[in-house]
């Protein structure tokens, strides 16, 4: 399973049209970098691949001046709508996201928790030629050290860094477009934990019963059940002893060993009963402390 | 209360889970079919049941967040509600249909709500031609400072009338390389309009000084073959382009001062929420540009080398304009009140 908050900071909260609030995670710029990088290859794969089907067209035709004429229009406008239209065309289907992005688990998303308009994709994805394209071009048809490269070099920069200078990690693209870039969130639905037989108090390799009092259960809170979910759902038995044994001796318990699982789920089960019974009168109980 | 009754019973937070559980399921497994790609195979049921799965999930998700301390339950909820939600409120249009829509109306209407900076572009426009023009007039080396010697192509000041002519009306044995010509300008002029459009960022003024250069040139130009009692032709031989390519160029122009205006001046609303409806606006009618531009290579390359005499020229370039000038004014007018404000919500 997948952390359940991935990285504190990058968190964001929506609130949809139904008025839920919804967790959104930002991407990782090191994740949209590789899925840029990504794109950029299959585009570049994809322009070579159509450049030499073209030649190969074109090296059968009987006038090959007129023929290799042909093909340069032919390349020179699928490499123009290609560069304009890549983005856009995988960002509007149903994936909503290029193979780079999908490739790397990430996209496009309407920052106000609304609808992402076609409109907001074509815009962010236009503001590409100005953000990559035109500087790229110029740096690579000016000589090295000439006004026109280090103007491309700053011009890269400054859009580049764009990323870095404001907490949503928005280019320019997506402040225009009014987007962001998050995670795709990936969902399995664990066991019930709270329905096996351990957990309902009886163990299923010794047959013994753990039940505990109020006074014993009243000493953790949420966050521990969580911890002790955790625990339980990772399955590693010297966690599962360990965690036993500190349990047991918090709530002054000698549970013996050989059994520690089954004891456990008792617990967590239990436990879980009189939280959430609490939750429905009221009071939260969020960690041991409080 | 002394020993917790729930031995046997199951906590109320798991009976709700599994009461739903199926439903969950089931959106799921719509989700992942959406996902990938397989649009085409899901039913009509399917496909309305989506809003209402999505619905019921978004306040499962809410409930179990108020009652449940089952974090593997609210945590799949979490993620489940997140993916429906990109499929609900995703752009559920593919570019091919947008794009239909787009020309069918939208591009107009949009234009008409940017007609203040369209009214600018178009004063810049003229007041760029203006000054290339009295500048000129004035002194003759101002031509090669506004003209690139590349551009003019012998044209200057010292030029004979008669290789000015041969530059508009001798197009005949240069038809070889036309359509490459043609597709290299396209890629060219566009990629300038753009540029127009997307230094609009710095509150539109190197947009303005954009358009203003560019029709200096022009304006030095008209200059130069008004001098030689050719001005006319010269109009006629740009009319059958650049009624388009102008246009494009104005309304790039337009989009960029749209951006920068509506930065500088956000009025009541945050600067951020501006440049979001703002900018959604301008870009799509860039899209609208690059479609011009397109046109107006193909009307530059072919039309108008085969086409040498002037009043056909000037008919073809008049009705071309008159056409752009009908569509933008009428086009989508039943739209602009619905699709025309889509960029300003939510």
């Amino acid at each position: 399973m997948t952390p359940l908050v991935p990285d504190a900071g990058a968190v964001r909260t929506v609130v949809t049209p139904e008025g839920l609030p919804m967790k959104l995670a930002l991407a990782s710029r090191g994740a949209r970098f590789g899925a840029l990088v990504l794109d950029l290859t299959i585009m570049a794969v994809t322009v070579l691949a159509v450049f030499l089907l073209a030649l190969w067209a074109a090296n059968g035709a009987a006038n090959l001046e007129r023929s290799l004429e042909g093909l340069a229009i032919v390349v020179i406008l699928f490499l123009f709508f290609f560069k304009n239209g890549y983005f856009a065309f995988f960002e509007l289907g149903p994936r909503g996201a290029t193979p780079g992005k999908r490739a790397v688990g990430i996209r496009v998303a309407d920052r106000s928790g609304g609808r992402l308009s076609a409109e907001a994709v074509i815009a962010r994805n236009l503001l590409r030629e100005v953000e990559i394209f035109i500087p790229v071009i110029w740096l690579l048809t000016s000589d090295w050290g000439s006004l026109v490269s280090w103007l491309g070099l700053l011009w890269f920069g400054i859009f580049s860094f764009f990323l870095f200078f404001n907490r949503d990690r928005m280019r320019a693209g997506d402040i225009i477009a009014g987007t962001w870039v998050v995670e795709r969130p990936r969902s399995e639905l664990g066991d019930l934990l709270s329905a096996s037989e351990g957990a309902r108090g009886r163990s299923a390799s010794t047959g013994a019963t753990y039940r505990f009092g109020e006074e014993e259960l009243s000493v953790y809170g949420e966050h521990e059940l969580q911890v002790l979910e955790r625990v339980l759902r990772e399955d590693r038995p010297d966690a599962i002893e360990q965690v036993a044994q500190t349990i047991a001796a918090k709530i002054g318990w000698d549970a013996g060993s050989g059994d520690e699982r089954a004891f456990l789920e008792a617990f967590y089960a239990q436990l879980r009963a009189r939280l959430e019974r609490g939750m429905q009168f009221g009071n939260r109980k969020k960690d041991k402390f409080s | 209360m002394n020993a917790p009754a729930t031995d046997l019973a199951l906590l109320r937070s798991d009976t709700f889970r599994k009461e739903r559980q199926d439903e969950w399921e089931r959106l799921e497994e719509l989700l992942t079919r959406m996902e990938k790609g397989r649009l085409r195979r899901l039913s009509d049921a399917d496909v309305l049941a989506m809003p209402a799965l999505y619905r019921t999930a978004a306040s499962s998700l809410a409930v179990a967040r108020e009652t449940s301390l089952d974090a593997a339950t609210i945590a799949y909820l979490e993620a489940l509600v997140q993916r429906a939600w990109f499929q609900v409120y995703g752009p559920r249009i593919g570019l091919w249909r947008w794009l239909r829509d787009f020309l069918g109306g939208g591009w107009p209407a949009r234009l008409r709500q940017m007609w203040l900076d369209i009214c600018i572009a178009f004063a810049v426009m003229f007041a760029g031609t203006l000054v290339g023009w009295l500048l000129c007039a004035g002194d003759d080396n101002w031509f090669y400072r506004l003209v690139p010697a590349g551009m003019a192509g012998g044209r200057g000041p010292d030029a004979s009338p008669q290789l000015l002519s041969e530059s508009l009306f001798g197009g005949g044995e240069e038809t070889e390389g036309l359509s490459l010509f043609a597709t290299s300008l396209f890629s060219n002029n566009a990629g300038v309009s753009i540029l127009a459009f997307a230094l609009g960022f710095a509150f539109g003024i190197p947009t303005l000084l954009l358009l203003l250069y560019n029709t200096a040139l022009l304006g030095a130009m008209l200059w130069l073959f008004f001098r030689a009692d050719l001005g006319w032709d010269f109009i006629a031989w740009l009319s059958v382009h650049g009624t388009t390519e102008l246009t494009a160029i104005m309304l790039a122009g337009a989009a960029g001062l749209h951006i920068g205006r509506t930065m500088a001046f956000p009025g009541n609303r945050a600067i951020m929420a501006a440049a979001k409806s703002a900018g959604v606006r301008a870009a799509v009618v860039m899209v609208g540009v690059v479609i011009m531009m397109s046109l107006a290579a193909v009307l530059e390359g072919y039309v108008r080398q085969l086409v040498t005499d002037t009043a056909t020229r000037f008919v073809i370039g008049g009705s071309i304009g008159a056409l752009w000038l009908a569509y933008f004014v009428g086009a989508g007018r039943g739209l602009t009140a619905k699709s025309g404000r889509a960029g300003d919500t939510p």
